[in-house]
């Protein structure tokens, strides 16, 4: 049953730091909103016809076919699982905050290695996503476009031929798609260039978030940079737009880089492993301090200078020391005091022996 | 005014809070205001999207045409949802109220995504029709650019096909 070792596991696909441009890029994520045709979307809907979405994906997704082109896909009922699984589903980027409240209603439809999940009542009827490490948008796209071409055999989307697919929030209409990349942005900061860097984005239509989507801060200089135009651009418009961008930052992010290490070499270094002993030692860690960490070790081992630990640890770490895995791990609710020791235990573990 | 907390930038938060019957007034600056909301949850009141699309509605609809309640103006025929619910939530009922309420929506779309025209995917099974006319508009670009190259043998060629395409699609809609 996947949605179990899902919320027993921090490691997720995407955390393997092994598709191009990994050094910068942690991420790509794509995905588009589908709603049913003749159907009021979730937030008019009530228990039953709710129920009935669940039951027309539930025959969707359980096509062989389907199966046989992109792998089996399994949903469960969100009322399957205790909060904290909950919680690690959004930790782990498979499902978005929203799709917590009235979870009664709600569904997820998951692919083993978890690159496929598909939401059911978010804000959408359907919103399918397709996660991958480093920069891999196209690609994601290209899986996104088959398990919904998949779907529709047996779904009937809402689509006009004028607006494209509809959707609950205007904002969405047209492809209905939300492509994303996750950016390790250190250099930028420190040379502080960042501002300047986020102003342009905004100018050429794309907006930047946090790391854990709308309205949240930048932890751990990890920006998440997104379309915002859904209309009158195609699939491989918005994609293409979005790659170029990215590959601007990327290339401005390396340069910083570069003149951190060649001006202020000491000081460069110093801070690293200055992030890498507290780490390792340290015995009282809050979520903040650990993520700031994390992102000057890895730094570090972007560059080349640490070896020994690997990007794909601080990936399945930045969900692993999220109280909600916390939480799971213990066995047990604990108080932030509690958290912050045991967080700083957990971490000096995986770093043993590096 | 200049913010409470620093003294020097002018102040652009405004926030009013009662607890206990006791009114609170703070102003700050942008800066000092996301310092402090780590600390106090939900501090800044976020500019939130369903709201702020929902003001995009109303305005330009001048003051007494602006939706007072919820069950104003017109009302889905298929959802049941009121013009005014739309405006209030920021988001339609269903699939249906779109071309239900278009003549409110265009110009809301024009000003989100700068287009009020779907040029993407295409459903296979629902779309048979939109398929072809996204190919046929896909020919008559090619045919431009053809035709700016003066290449006429394949602009020709071109014209045929759309032709041909455009035939197709008008039987279609007979049958």
């Amino acid at each position: 049953m996947p949605l179990k070792k899902t919320v027993n596991s921090s490691y997720s696909r995407w955390m393997d730091a092994d598709g191009p441009e990994a050094d910068i890029v942690i991420s790509s994520r794509v995905r588009v909103a589908r709603n049913l045709a003749g159907k009021p979307f979730p937030h008019l809907s009530n228990n039953e016809k709710a129920e009935d979405i669940i039951r027309a994906v539930r025959l969707a997704v359980e096509d062989k076919e389907l199966a046989k082109q992109v792998g089996a896909l399994e949903i469960s009922l969100l009322s399957e699982l205790s909060p904290v699984e909950r919680q690690i589903l959004v930790d782990k980027h498979l499902i978005s905050p929203d799709l917590l409240s009235s979870f009664e209603w709600k569904a997820v439809v998951l692919r083993d290695d978890e690159v496929i999940s598909i939401m059911v009542n978010e804000e959408d009827h359907l919103r399918i996503q397709c996660l991958l490490p480093g920069l891999q948008l196209k690609e994601a796209w290209e899986l996104i476009n088959q398990v919904d071409d998949g779907l529709e055999k047996t779904l009937d989307y809402a689509f006009s031929e004028k607006l494209g697919y509809l959707t609950a929030c205007p904002t969405n209409v047209g492809t209905g798609m939300r492509a994303s990349v996750m950016l390790h942005l250190p250099g930028l900061g420190l040379t502080k260039q960042l501002s300047g860097v986020l102003n342009a984005i905004n100018k050429v239509g794309l907006t930047v978030r946090g790391l854990f989507g709308e309205g949240t801060e930048a932890l751990g200089d990890m920006f998440q940079i997104s379309n915002q135009i859904t209309l009158g651009q195609s699939e491989e418009e918005i994609i293409d737009n979005l790659v170029a961008v990215a590959k601007q930052i990327i290339a401005q992010e390396q340069a910083a880089r570069r003149a951190l290490y060649n001006g202020r070499r000491e000081v460069f270094e110093d801070r690293i492993y200055r992030a890498y002993g507290t780490l390792k030692y340290a015995h009282i860690l809050t979520f903040e301090e650990a993520m700031r960490l994390f992102s000057d070790l890895r730094l570090g081992i972007e560059m080349g200078l640490v070896s020994g630990i690997p990007a794909k640890l601080l990936n399945e770490l930045m969900v692993k020391i999220r109280p909600a895995f916390l939480v799971k791990l213990a066995g047990q609710d604990m108080t932030a005091q509690q958290r912050d020791i045991f967080r700083a235990e957990m971490i000096r573990k995986e770093f043993e022996g590096s | 005014m200049l913010c409470e907390r620093c003294g020097q930038r002018p102040a652009t938060m405004h926030l009013t809070e009662i607890s206990n019957g006791q009114k609170n007034d703070t102003h700050l600056c942008e800066v000092c205001a996301r310092e402090i909301q780590p600390q106090g949850f939900g501090f800044v009141p976020q500019i939130h999207l369903h709201n702020f699309l929902a003001s995009l509605l109303n305005h330009g609809m001048g003051e007494d045409k602006s939706y007072k309640t919820e069950t104003t103006g017109k009302k889905c025929e298929k959802c049941g949802v009121f013009e005014g619910q739309i405006a209030k939530q920021g988001l339609m009922g269903c699939g249906d109220c779109y071309p239900f309420f278009e003549e409110r929506l265009l110009p809301l779309l024009r000003r989100i995504h700068g287009s009020t025209r779907h040029t993407g995917k295409v459903p296979a099974r629902t779309g048979g029709r939109a398929r072809l006319a996204k190919e046929i508009n896909k020919l008559k670009n090619n045919l431009k650019e053809v035709v700016s190259r003066e290449d006429f043998e394949q602009a020709a060629q071109l014209r045929d096909q759309i032709h041909q395409l455009e035939k197709y699609m008008a039987e279609g809609s007979e049958g």
